[in-house]
Parts: C-alpha cells; sequence; structure tokens
C-alpha cells in the first residue's frame, strides 16, 4: 500500500493523517507536506500515525526534521500512536524520549490546549 | 545454499518489493508473529542502506539479497559501494544512538540523511537475533547478513 495524506484542523491543531507505509521511496512526499505545513504557518501540528502499516528510518528521520523546523519557529509537532510494533521502533531509538506520544487526537490536542506541548 | 535469490536495480521504489518477498520467505521458514514485523523492518533497513549508497556513489549496478530458510531463517543483502565512513571498518559501531544527539544539533548539522541512516543501523542491531556487517571477500561491496532463530509465536 502506498502512502495516504490527509489534513484537517481540530480545536487550532493542524492534523495530519499519514496512512499506509513510509518508507526510503514514500517518505519524501511526507516531508514535502509537513514543509508546506510548517511554510503556510502551521505551529502546533499532530501527525497522527494511526493508519499506517510500515515505519522506517527514513519516516523517522522526515520526523525529525519536523520537529527541528517546528521548533525552529516556534512551534510543536506531536504524534498519534498506539499500535506496539510502531511503539518499539521509538523506543529502540529512543525517539520516545523527544517526541510526545499520545494514545489518540483528542489527547494530543487537549495536552497541547493546556499548554503542555509548549 | 540460497533458498530464493533476488536482485534488483538501486531504487528506492524497490525496497518495499524486497521486503514483500524477504517476509514471503520468512513466512515459509517458520517465522511468524511479531517476529515477522522485525524481519520486515530489518529487511527494509538492509536494502535502504544498500540503495542508499549506490545512489551516493553513483552506482547502477544491482543489489543482491539472498534468503535462506534452514533450521534458523538467513537473508544477505550484499552492495557494490566502494569502502567509506559507514562500511570502512569490518562492522560499523551499532551501538551508538547518534538520533537523539542529533535532535539538538542545529538545523545545518546533521542532515535528516544522516540521522535516518544512523537509526537505521541502530534499528538493525535490535531487530536481529545475529547480524554481521563486513566487505565482501575480493571486491568491492559490503554484505548484511542477518539471522532469525524461529520462535514460539506470541
Amino acid at each position: 500500500m502506498d502512502l495516504s495524506l490527509s489534513t484537517r484542523t481540530v480545536s487550532d491543531h493542524t492534523v495530519l493523517q499519514v496512512g499506509g507505509e513510509v518508507d526510503v521511496y514514500t517518505a519524501p512526499k511526507l516531508r514535502e507536506r509537513l514543509v508546506e505545513l510548517v511554510d503556510g504557518g502551521a505551529r502546533k501540528v499532530v501527525v497522527d500515525l494511526g493508519k499506517v502499516e510500515f515505519l522506517d528510518s527514513t519516516g523517522l528521520g522526515v520526523l525529525v526534521g519536523a520537529h527541528k523546523r517546528l521548533r525552529a519557529a516556534g512551534g510543536r509537532l506531536a504524534l498519534v500512536c498506539a499500535r506496539e510494533p510502531l511503539l518499539k521502533i521509538f523506543r529502540i531509538t529512543a525517539l520516545d524520549q523527544v517526541f510526545p506520544l499520545f494514545e489518540s487526537v483528542d489527547a494530543a490536542t487537549a495536552a497541547g490546549a493546556d499548554g503542555q506541548l509548549t | 545454499m540460497a533458498t530464493v535469490r533476488l536482485s534488483f536495480s538501486p531504487e528506492p521504489a524497490h525496497v518495499r518489493t524486497a521486503r514483500l518477498v524477504g517476509v514471503a520467505v520468512a513466512r515459509r521458514a517458520g517465522i511468524g508473529g511479531d517476529l515477522l514485523d522485525e524481519v520486515r523492518l530489518a529487511i527494509g533497513e538492509a536494502c535502504s542502506r544498500a540503495v542508499a549508497l549506490h545512489r551516493r556513489h553513483g552506482l547502477r549496478t544491482p543489489i543482491s539479497m539472498e534468503m535462506t530458510d534452514g533450521p534458523a531463517y538467513e537473508v544477505r543483502v550484499v552492495d557494490q559501494a566502494p569502502a567509506d565512513a559507514t562500511t570502512a571498518g569490518a562492522v560499523p559501531d551499532l551501538a551508538v544512538t547518534p538520533a537523539v544527539d542529533a535532535i539538538d544539533a542545529p538545523p545545518d548539522g546533521l542532515s535528516e540523511e544522516a540521522v535516518a541512516a544512523g537509526m537505521g543501523l541502530t534499528l538493525l542491531a535490535s531487530l536481529v537475533d545475529s547480524l554481521e556487517v563486513r566487505r565482501v571477500a575480493g571486491g568491492t561491496g559490503t554484505s548484511v547478513r542477518m539471522v532469525w532463530l524461529p520462535r514460539p509465536t506470541r
């Protein structure tokens, strides 16, 4: 399955829902979309990985890049990820200590509204 | 002797094909459950690394992958890229986790690609029962050999 990307706004957060496989072939499309969002003024960004079936180090690199870009612009990146195989990847690479990880989009936007992400 | 042998040109799009074949053969070798996810990711990382090396050196020669179904499931991914910083030693330092350090590097510091490559090696080292990275004997390139032992499905 190829990559799918869709953006919506949930209580002043930009939520990017990602589906399918994020790998060395599809990651450039994800990077492009995240750069567009940040360039377009998005500052509270939630990337929902709930429908991601595969994520490799290239995809992690793109998320790290978005995190840095947002932080430089005074923004924040949060991730929604509840599936164990994906969580394991974040633990192995210690990125679970870098990204705020949430079980749902609601939990991520509520944390953002409470200022926990700032 | 290899059960299945695959050769593919160094295109990112073919890495998915390599993963699919590698996982199909792993199933035949009795690998199941969560371990299949680890096999899928490790093969993807090894093949992505090989594709990136070929592209960095402008090589159009194919990458080869061999899967051997025995008491253990063995996958070997062989590139033809000349030695560089990541392959100069017999085995790169797989214990390092540069990803987290890189987060605080200035934006013009480590590139996303370098961050990804470091995390790729970290993932490879943790997902494989036995990992061996070495120069191809008498030739140019490196061989990444990954071995998994079948275990009861969780």
